[in-house]
């Protein structure tokens, strides 16, 4: 290999075609960063003309059918687009290879080409939406999804180009994580990130060929009718949710676990303290990993499904609750007699373990089956999943890009701005969110464009706090871009962090490294850097 | 109707969580819930109070730079962590299967009823009486109900919050669904299975009569099938029954289908280009064979009601829509 000069990776090269064809896992992580918040905005504005409609009780500008479409939309921009590309794709590719002391990944290639694999799929996804919208919700479920005159053949075609995608993303990581560690980087060295990137990956190669076969199957039953789903050519429509959720639901593990790791290295650097148990944090991800797909079946408590089937998949569901628990607890110890700094990732840190923990007990509610009957379907599962997707992976991702914003694009954003956003986009996500756990129990059906008069005052609240949310994250766009251009340079080191990344320069250097970094600690040792291995 | 003539609230009655419970079931989960809801308050309580303590006490201050401990694991820790959880999450488990099997399991007393779905309503029918009611499901009071529930085309699910039962309703084969209501009052139903343009409006109401009421309702329903109504008001009936204002309004206001308000007689744009006047026969192919002329700016929604409906109730309908002008 040539010399490769010491240089800034967005100095190297300059002009789009140096973007446009390059294979720096950072330049492809900052790129899919780009699409994904793209995605999210979108995403986001669908979400707010949702609560914008149901603030009064029979709509008032949408017709049924668009009140549909936009709801399909969100979910499916949301999920497929956002959230589990989110990221694994983003900051998984920038900080990967850098985390392990590799130069790139495995195959840079093949990461190059998963971008753009991505980049059809959200075609087909966004243009799905010119040509006549789905309305059948992002789940797609039979019979309806084959009966519907919408574009359900572009959208789940979308979804199975996108799955490719993360399919081979997850190979590459890896192979990155089993062949290109530096040396003395063994896998009880490896952040903790790396650890929920591996776990991610093992899932997103063994599940989403499932849905990709699923996918595949609705076509053909909807361009050739061949029977698989639909009763009326002889199939089972409780198949096609069977496997459906044998993706979707791993497919929950893996847009939660890399949040986990996030969370994780967080923090352990604004503690500056050794991440408490270690270990456990390691085989939990794995654990999380396994029993994954082991729980697809509580999607379908009121399906008609065997009251044995529903025994066992309830008692399964609470298992992986346990290894969840377990992060959290750990997470706790570990800011205890730590150094906490508050600055704004570690606010978001905070964040996520005061909204997950509401979304991990609220799954135990749903996993009680008798409790369940009453409660699916309704808003309480509405709020559940957001507070644990949105609560969670979002919060975490945030977080995380703030942590290593200076890192990748050598700028500082303005902490006091950082803080304001932190607030409104927890308090908003409250206020949004909360309310509907008290409407699902109450009984109101999700889904609904319109609603029963009595209970418009609980969906109002919802909607106000919508605008609160939407703001912050309007705060958080503009100080950021603001950062791009006029921000501080930062420091190598802004957090005095001890992973690997912290050792490169901001932004990082062509191959990550002038020279192959040594690895002399473990990664959360601050006892080795501060002293102080107990009282 | 013997009682009020609105559903009981969800919202105002009962607690702060759930609509007032009219049955066994409903007690079985509120108390299962409400146990969760005290584990989950003393969890969410003790992580956030903890959470606080340690922002508070911990803070980076500049005369505390560097952790004051840097404890790596501890075995005994984990262990109780992983251990707890995992004994309480069982008992949870075991109370939430028990009640649910209660909950679903019918007594073997109890009355078999028959519901179906569709594109946007319900029909119910009592199969030792033959009464049939749309939208409107009448049960006895402290009666053990077995309904036995099935879809004419994509999957409904009928819900019914007072009751905290709920169970999908599917088109290739019979789903059943288990309650006994031991409070007389008049109820909300919901489908909560997405199905389309109308799902929001595919309610209907749980009647609960004591016995007296009841015997009476079922004398009322059967006069009334064999007494002969004007025929306007025999079409208004059949037209409420069949869940025809799901799509269909009668104040002009645009729906899934077109308001009936001043249709009869007047001169209708087709898909297609046509044009065509609704008189009598028109109205009739509206009915029998819907997706011959469509509405222009609609699309081919309705289902054909050919069988469903007697030649009486069709000229009913015809001679109902022609009053509302």
């Amino acid at each position: 290999m040539s010399h490769v000069p010491n240089i800034n990776f967005f100095k190297a090269t300059t002009g789009l075609k140096s973007w446009l064809f390059t294979l720096d896992h950072k330049r492809i992580g900052l790129m899919y960063l780009g699409f994904i918040w793209f995605s999210f905005f979108l995403g986001g504005i669908f979400a707010l003309l949702l609560r914008l409609e149901l603030l009064f009780p029979n709509g008032w500008f949408l017709t049924d059918r668009q009140y549909d479409q936009l709801f399909t939309l969100h979910g499916a921009v949301m999920v497929f687009l956002f959230i589990i590309p989110s990221i694994p794709a983003s900051l998984g590719n920038f900080f990967l290879p850098i985390m392990i002391g590799a130069k790139d990944v495995a195959f840079p290639r093949l990461n190059l080409a998963s971008f753009y694999i991505y980049v059809v799929g959200a075609v087909f996804g966004i243009g799905s939406m010119l040509i006549g919208a789905v309305d059948t919700g992002w789940t797609f479920y039979t019979p309806y999804s084959t009966s519907t005159d919408t574009a359900v053949i572009t959208m789940t075609l979308a979804a199975f180009i996108l799955g490719f995608s993360s399919i081979l993303t997850g190979v590459n990581f890896l192979a990155t994580v089993h062949n290109m560690r530096a040396k003395g980087m063994t896998w009880f060295k490896m952040p903790l990130f790396v650890w929920s990137l591996y776990a991610t990956a093992v899932i997103q190669i063994l599940a989403t060929p499932v849905l990709g076969i699923t996918l595949l199957l609705l076509i053909l039953e909807k361009t050739i009718n061949i029977g698989i789903f639909d009763p009326s050519l002889g199939g089972d429509p409780i198949l096609f949710q069977h496997f459906f959720w044998f993706y979707s639901h791993p497919a929950v593990y893996i847009m939660i676990l890399p949040a986990m790791g996030l969370m994780s290295e967080m923090i352990s650097t604004f503690s500056r303290r050794s991440i408490f148990g270690y270990r456990f944090m390691a085989y939990s991800s794995i654990a999380i990993a396994i029993i994954a797909f082991l729980v697809w079946g509580h999607h379908l408590f009121v399906s008609g499904q065997s009251m044995y089937a529903n025994m066992i998949f309830s008692f399964l569901t609470y298992l992986v609750a346990i290894p969840s628990g377990i992060k959290v607890f750990n997470w706790m110890a570990t800011m205890y007699k730590g150094s906490l700094d508050l600055k704004t990732p570690f606010l978001y840190a905070l964040a996520f373990i005061f909204l997950f923990t509401i979304g991990g007990v609220t799954g135990i509610f749903l996993a009680a089956l008798a409790v369940d009957i009453h409660l699916t379907d309704t808003y309480f599962v509405v709020a559940h999943f957001h507070y644990v997707m949105v609560g969670g992976t979002v919060m975490a991702f945030i977080g995380g890009m703030h942590y290593w914003w200076p890192k990748m694009i050598g700028k500082m954003y303005n902490e006091y701005w950082a803080r304001v956003a932190c607030f409104l986009i927890f308090l908003g996500f409250n206020l949004v969110f909360f309310v509907q756990f008290i409407m699902g129990s109450k009984g109101m059906p999700r889904r609904y464009h319109t609603y029963l008069d009595q209970f418009q005052p609980l969906h109002a609240f919802s909607t106000y706090g919508s605008w609160v949310l939407g703001l912050g994250f309007l705060v958080m766009i503009i100080y950021l871009i603001h950062s791009i251009f006029y921000g501080e340079k930062a420091p190598a080191n802004p957090w005095n962090g001890i992973t690997l990344e912290w050792k490169t320069e901001s932004p990082p250097v062509l191959e990550n490294f002038d020279k192959v970094p040594e690895i002399t600690h473990d990664p959360y040792d601050f006892a080795a850097v501060d002293g102080k291995k107990y009282e | 109707m013997a009682s009020a003539t609105s559903n009981l609230s969800l919202v105002h009655s009962g607690g702060v969580n759930f609509p007032l419970a009219v049955g066994e079931a409903a007690y079985r989960v509120d108390a299962l819930y409400f146990f969760i809801y005290f584990l989950s308050a003393v969890t969410f309580f003790g992580i956030v109070g903890a959470l606080i303590y340690f922002v508070i006490k911990f803070r980076r201050r500049p005369d505390h730079q560097i952790a004051l401990n840097q404890m790596t694991h501890s075995t005994a820790l984990e262990i109780a962590w992983t251990v707890i959880p995992l004994i309480l999450v069982s008992i949870i488990f075991v109370w939430g299967y028990t009640a649910y099997l209660k909950n679903i399991v019918p007594s073997s007393d109890a009355k078999e009823m028959r519901a179906i779905g569709r594109k946007w309503s319900w029909t119910f029918e009592d199969p030792t009486t033959g009464l049939r009611t749309n939208n409107e499901l009448v049960v006895p009071l402290h009666q053990p109900i077995r309904l036995i529930m099935s879809s004419e085309d994509v999957i409904h699910s009928l819900f019914i919050p007072n009751l905290r039962v709920k169970q999908d309703v599917l088109p290739n084969h019979y789903t059943t669904l288990a309650f006994t209501a031991d409070r007389a009052g008049r109820y909300q139903i919901f489908c909560t299975e997405f199905c389309g343009d109308g799902h929001a409006r595919m309610l209907a109401n749980l009647v609960v009569l004591d016995d007296a009421d009841y015997v009476k309702w079922q004398a009322d329903q059967k006069a009334a099938s064999s007494a002969t109504l004007p025929l306007n008001e025999l079409g208004k009936k059949v037209s409420t029954d069949q869940g025809c204002f799901s799509c269909h309004s009668v104040d002009g206001s645009k729906s899934i289908g077109p308001s009936w308000k001043g249709i009869y007689g007047a001169n209708r744009q087709l898909v297609g280009g046509k044009s065509a006047k609704a008189d009598d026969n028109y109205l009739r192919r509206a009915i029998v064979d819907p997706a011959a002329e469509i509405t222009a700016g609609y699309a081919p929604m309705m289902p054909t009601y050919a069988g469903k409906l007697s030649d009486q109730e069709m000229a009913g309908i015809i001679e109902y829509i022609r009053t509302i002008k």
